[in-house]
């Protein structure tokens, strides 16, 4: 593995996906360093999901490489793996467990053991009641904790959801559309919510709403029709002709 | 996990184990103690038929463990209760010795009756009732455990898990048909006679099997309580819910389903060997595809994800079954089954427990009790028994 590869915290050479002849990937290549923000914009159908399907072992690539911290191949790995190894990812529908308090919710994405045996006896110490006090805080859903899950309005669930995620500990985190479906108040708390987070993780944001991008001021990848169009800062790409032509023109 | 006045069972389930105590002990002292006469006498046959219900109680609370919490809708567990009592049966056989009516002293009658001239290898030890107790968990578990291996970890869930068990069940059912199976064929095995020395008829044996399944049922509500709210449980919970996402956060849901369907598989065999010594007999059609539906069909009456509804359930259901088909109305039983299948569906999703529960007033059912699995779906209103959503 050459030298600058290991500097990438995720490194995507070539990745090529197809569903029944459709590509929904062709040849991607990205590259995210250690800390860094990336911001991944596109039209619809540009790839942006299947992307997050790849990198978290939910889908199998055709063809190319998926590298993590330079030379683990998450290609091999299948979805609990990935995610023990510090990649965590937060879906474009916000997914909680429903059923369950908001405080289990952060209980169960805890950094943890995760095996069947270590369950059966763990209970919640010291620290992990400090960090879940942490993590609600953070949130802004301190008030909701003994609340189910299901009964939390979309933009507290999407916060929980990152909340679960900031509970992992990962050293990635995967954001899928954090902000649809929220008022301007509640996306602007969003964007601080991830600034924050971005401090000490890493992360990739996939969004559709351009001020919230804007709001986050990180480097832009815009994808289209399954690989890179442009790439920068977001002054730099709105004001790239072809990025013009498929995405921000219409 | 909040510490209530009654610890992790809940006053629910405190409730619960105070009543079966209370059954444990008096039951049997209203048979053997009281005169026959006595309006509080309770007959040797009414002690052994609560006794049957029990065990159906044990056995409906195994599978409200995989199926209430976590998702799992398994239509074969009537293959575990069978092959527990199988196992017994076993046992009971060896201990006829020679008082059978070939009189053979290590060979039971039907192997006799098929000019056999010793004992299948698979029958070693089953004169010993530490082995026999031992297979009555290993076999049903072992089963489970290759079945769940493969059908977990090939992520077969939903309506294609149910059916393959069902399968299962099926082909069990035709399998111990068979006479060269050597467990007794079409007639299965009867006719026992004494277990651990004690006759197996004796008023005496009956109250003391009917107290041990007491305590079998107790224990098995704590083992399922204990795993349900602990931090697993909640993983159940979860996988239940929304399996992908659990997968997302790092858990391996094949070892956590294995886990929870052995464990089931094991409490099911547990239910099946206490009901053989009390029925006095077990044969192929403790395997019909039928039965381990209407077991699902206890746990959704009594409330799906609640363990005491689950035994509740099959408790009220049996004891319907008892009333109808003693009677004129006898043909009409599995009309009355799928009916009330239907109206608990449409009327009472969360079953008997959860609508009794929901009249109470709320802060006594606090939110971690209450973690069935309609509540999830509260807020479209739908039910929860489609079979195909419980993935």
């Amino acid at each position: 593995m050459t030298a600058h590869l290991t500097r990438s915290l995720l490194y995507l050479d070539g990745v090529t996906v197809s569903f029944d002849g459709f590509k929904a990937l062709r040849e991607l290549s990205l590259t995210v360093a250690p800390g860094e923000m990336r911001a991944i914009i596109g039209p619809n159908g540009a790839g942006k999901t299947t992307m997050m399907d790849v990198i978290t072992g939910k889908t199998r690539p055709d063809k190319g490489h998926v590298l993590f911290e330079g030379d683990i191949d998450l290609t091999r790995l299948d979805e609990a793996e990935i995610a023990g190894l510090g990649i965590g990812r937060k879906f474009q529908k916000p997914t909680v467990f429903e059923s369950q308090t908001v405080e289990d919710n952060l209980i169960l994405a805890l950094q943890a053991p995760r095996r069947v045996a270590s369950n059966l006896t763990w209970s919640v110490g010291e620290a992990a009641a400090r960090r879940i006090d942490d993590i609600l805080e953070t949130t802004r859903l301190a008030a909701m904790r003994e609340r189910r899950a299901g009964s939390l309005s979309h933009g507290q669930k999407q916060w929980l959801e990152i909340g679960m995620l900031l509970a992992q500990e990962p050293k990635l985190l995967l954001v899928d559309e954090p902000v649809a479906g929220m008022t301007d108040a509640e996306t602007a708390e969003t964007a601080r919510l991830l600034k924050e987070i971005a401090q000490h993780h890493s992360v990739v944001v996939v969004e559709h709403d351009m001020s919230f991008v804007a709001e986050l001021g990180v480097q832009v990848t815009v994808l289209h029709e399954g690989s890179v169009l442009a790439e920068g800062s977001l002054d730099k790409v709105s004001a790239d002709e072809r990025v013009i032509e498929v995405y921000l023109g219409r | 996990m909040r510490a209530s006045s009654f610890g992790f069972v809940g006053p629910l389930g405190a409730g619960f184990l105070a009543l079966l105590a209370i059954a444990a002990i008096l039951v049997p002292l209203a048979n053997l103690a009281l005169p026959v006469g006595s309006a509080l006498h309770v007959s040797t046959a009414a002690m052994s038929l609560a006794g049957k219900y029990l065990c159906y109680a044990l056995l409906a609370v195994a599978l409200d463990l995989v199926w209430g919490y976590c998702g799992i809708l398994s239509l074969g567990h009537g293959a575990f209760f069978a092959l527990g009592g199988y196992a017994m049966g076993m046992y009971l056989m060896r201990q006829i010795g020679s008082r059978g009516v070939y009189g053979n002293p290590s060979l039971p009658d039907f192997m006799v009756f098929l000019n056999w001239t010793k004992l299948p290898w698979y029958w070693t030890g089953f004169d010993l009732f530490p082995v026999a107790a031992l297979m009555v968990l290993v076999a049903p578990g072992l089963l489970a455990f290759v079945f769940g291996w493969f059908a977990f970890r090939s992520r077969v869930t939903g309506v294609y898990l149910s059916i393959i068990t069902q399968a299962m069940t099926y082909a069990l059912q035709l399998a111990f048909f068979r006479n060269d199976m050597g467990f007794g064929g079409n007639n299965g095995m009867t006719d026992f006679k004494d277990v651990l020395g004690f006759p197996v008829q004796a008023d005496a044996t009956r109250a003391a099997l009917f107290t041990i399944t007491c305590v079998a049922l107790g224990g098995g509500y704590l083992l399922c309580r204990a795993l349900v709210t602990s931090k697993l449980g909640k993983v159940l919970i979860a996988i239940r819910d929304a399996e992908s996402r659990v997968r997302f956060l790092g858990y391996r849901v094949e070892n956590y389903k294995v886990f929870v369907f052995t464990i089931s598989a094991c409490l099911a065999g547990l239910a099946g060997a206490l009901y053989v010594p009390q029925i006095g007999i077990i044969n192929p059609s403790e395997f019909a595809p039928g039965n381990s539906i209407e077991m699902v069909i206890w746990v959704a009456v009594g409330g799906r994800g609640t363990l005491v509804g689950a035994a509740l359930g099959a408790i009220l259901v049996n004891y319907a079954k008892t009333l109808f088909t003693s009677g004129a109305m006898a043909e009409y039983w599995l009309f009355a089954l799928g009916g009330l299948f239907v109206v608990v569906t449409l009327f009472l999703p969360k079953g008997v427990l959860g609508a009794a529960m929901d009249w109470l007033p709320t802060r006594r059912a606090a939110p971690r009790e209450r973690t069935q699995p309609s509540a999830a779906r509260d807020d479209d209103g739908r039910g929860n028994l489609d079979p195909c959503e419980l993935t």
